[in-house]
């Protein structure tokens, strides 16, 4: 799956236009930024017309779009539903508290980063960023793949280790299945 | 040589019927948008949906019923296909057309569903498991009325087959929609659950049950459940269409009154909310089985 710009085959551009123009996003609403999609989604912003649309389960979806903050509670039941998710799949923090924890900085039960547990493909910032910043990023997401650069589960499966012992580090009783792609 | 025709055929009509009914399903998203004062997603945009499900990994197992489930209804869907009579008169291959392929009809219609409960209960997720029960008793209620359509439709023209049934109406000129209107009126209503728009989508039922049934699969599985989806609106539409308005002479004029009657669920579906299980059956078991009802009773005494 890791295809850069130069090693693309026509195979990889028309697979890559076929996603980018078809995204099934699985909005997991953790935090408050949560309320953001439902604008989003309907008459006035209307992310149907990029060929947007609502996943029901991980199982169907592309982008795992974590809205907001993530409590070291969530963050187990986000990494097993991004471990469900079938290949290609796609990232999104939304919000500043994905980026460094934004109003939740100095909070001991939420983690400040997204990026050291799941790999992130785009960050929409702002707090809590309107939609018309959300489908700015969801059109980033969309040139990258197009550009064949949206490799996070790639990177997820190279530097699984790193990602296992920062996600333990925060998950004291880890107990999940383990999946081997 | 005749066998080659056959198959050649075959693949036509599977061809038309998944092209059609994934166009119609776009748009209907299209038309559904515009309901909604949106500009919705273009008309094709099924076929980029199906184009990148198919490349999509899909790693799941959950036992080899869950393999198995979505091949059942793609089997189901495309033998009605192979038996429901595309144009009048010889105007499209034969396929497996028969004497008695309405009965036929009845019974492997509901052979999709059925594989599709095997399967998605073994995935062993609670959604799958409600999302069949209420699928079950929905078919239930709605197989009802559409049997009495049916039935009666073979008891006034005293046929079991589709192709007799489109003849006769051509000869007499009148469509069995104004023939015998009260099957017509019972197996619209039939129809209403058949396709599963609201108010009747208590199975998919996206924010409640996470899609129901189909919540374990992705990529390849969900391709072949849309496209058996589409193949088998496409079927039954033409069912309708060659049941009660005549069959059609070419292509062109199926597509138009296929798609006239595709607006009846589509459009009462984008006005209404959800029923519960029980509303909807309730529904089902109301007047449509009463005009099925006066159907019979109209096809014996009249
Ligand atoms: S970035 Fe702001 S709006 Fe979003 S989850 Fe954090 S505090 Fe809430």
């Amino acid at each position: 799956m890791i295809n850069d710009k130069n090693s693309q085959k026509i195979v990889d551009i028309l697979q890559n236009w076929a996603r980018k123009h078809s995204l099934f996003v699985l909005a997991y609403g953790t935090g408050c930024g949560a309320i953001e999609i439902p604008p989003t989604m309907t008459s006035r912003y209307d992310a149907e017309r990029f060929g947007i649309r609502g996943a029901a389960t991980p199982r169907q979806a592309d982008v795992l779009l974590i809205t907001g903050y993530l409590t070291t509670k969530t963050l187990k039941r986000v990494i097993r539903v991004y471990e469900q998710m079938q290949d290609p799949k796609y990232v999104i923090g939304f919000g500043s508290c994905t980026i460094n924890g934004g109003m939740y900085y100095d909070s001991y039960n939420t983690i400040k980063v997204l990026d050291k547990y799941l790999p992130v493909d785009v960050y929409i910032n702002g707090c809590m960023p309107r939609p018309e910043s959300v489908i700015s990023g969801i059109v980033k997401l969309q040139s990258l793949i197009a550009e064949g650069k949206a490799n996070g589960a790639a990177k997820y499966k190279e530097n699984l280790d790193w990602y296992r012992a920062n996600q333990k580090k925060i998950i004291p009783n880890w107990v999940m299945p383990e999946y081997n792609w | 040589m005749e066998l080659i025709l056959n198959i050649l055929g075959a693949i036509a009509t599977i061809v038309l019927a998944f092209t059609v009914g994934m166009s119609y399903g776009g748009i209907v998203r299209k038309i559904t948008a515009r309901v909604h004062n949106r500009m919705g997603p273009p008309w094709y945009q099924n076929f980029i949906d199906a184009f990148k499900l198919a490349g999509k990994t899909t790693a799941i197992n959950h036992g080899i019923m869950q393999h198995f489930g979505p091949a059942f209804i793609m089997v189901s869907s495309i033998v009605s296909l192979m038996i429901v009579p595309v144009l009048n008169g010889g105007g499209w291959f034969e396929n497996l057309n028969f004497g008695g392929d309405l009965i036929f009809l009845l019974y492997i219609m509901v052979f999709g569903p059925l594989g599709m409960a095997l399967g998605a209960g073994q995935t062993g997720n609670p959604n799958s498991a409600i999302g069949i029960t209420r699928g079950l008793s929905q078919m239930v209620g709605f197989e009802i009325p559409w049997v009495m359509a049916l039935v009666a439709l073979m008891v006034q023209f005293d046929t079991t087959s589709i192709v007799d049934i489109m003849r006769i109406q051509n000869e007499s000129g009148t469509w069995m929609m104004f023939s015998s209107p009260f099957a017509f009126i019972a197996a619209v209503m039939a129809m209403l659950g058949m396709f599963r728009y609201s108010p009747f989508d208590i199975v998919g039922a996206p924010t409640e049950l996470a899609s129901g049934p189909v919540s374990e699969n992705g990529g390849k599985y969900l391709l072949t459940m849309m496209s058996s989806g589409s193949i088998f609106a496409f079927v039954k539409l033409t069912l309708y269409v060659d049941l009660f308005m005549g069959g059609a002479d070419n292509l062109i004029i199926l597509v138009l009154k296929t798609f006239a009657l595709y607006m009846i669920p589509v459009l009462y579906g984008i006005v209404s909310p959800r029923y519960r299980t029980e509303q909807s059956i309730r529904f089902f078991w109301g007047w449509p089985t009463f005009f099925g009802l006066l159907a019979i009773l109209y096809a014996v005494f009249v």
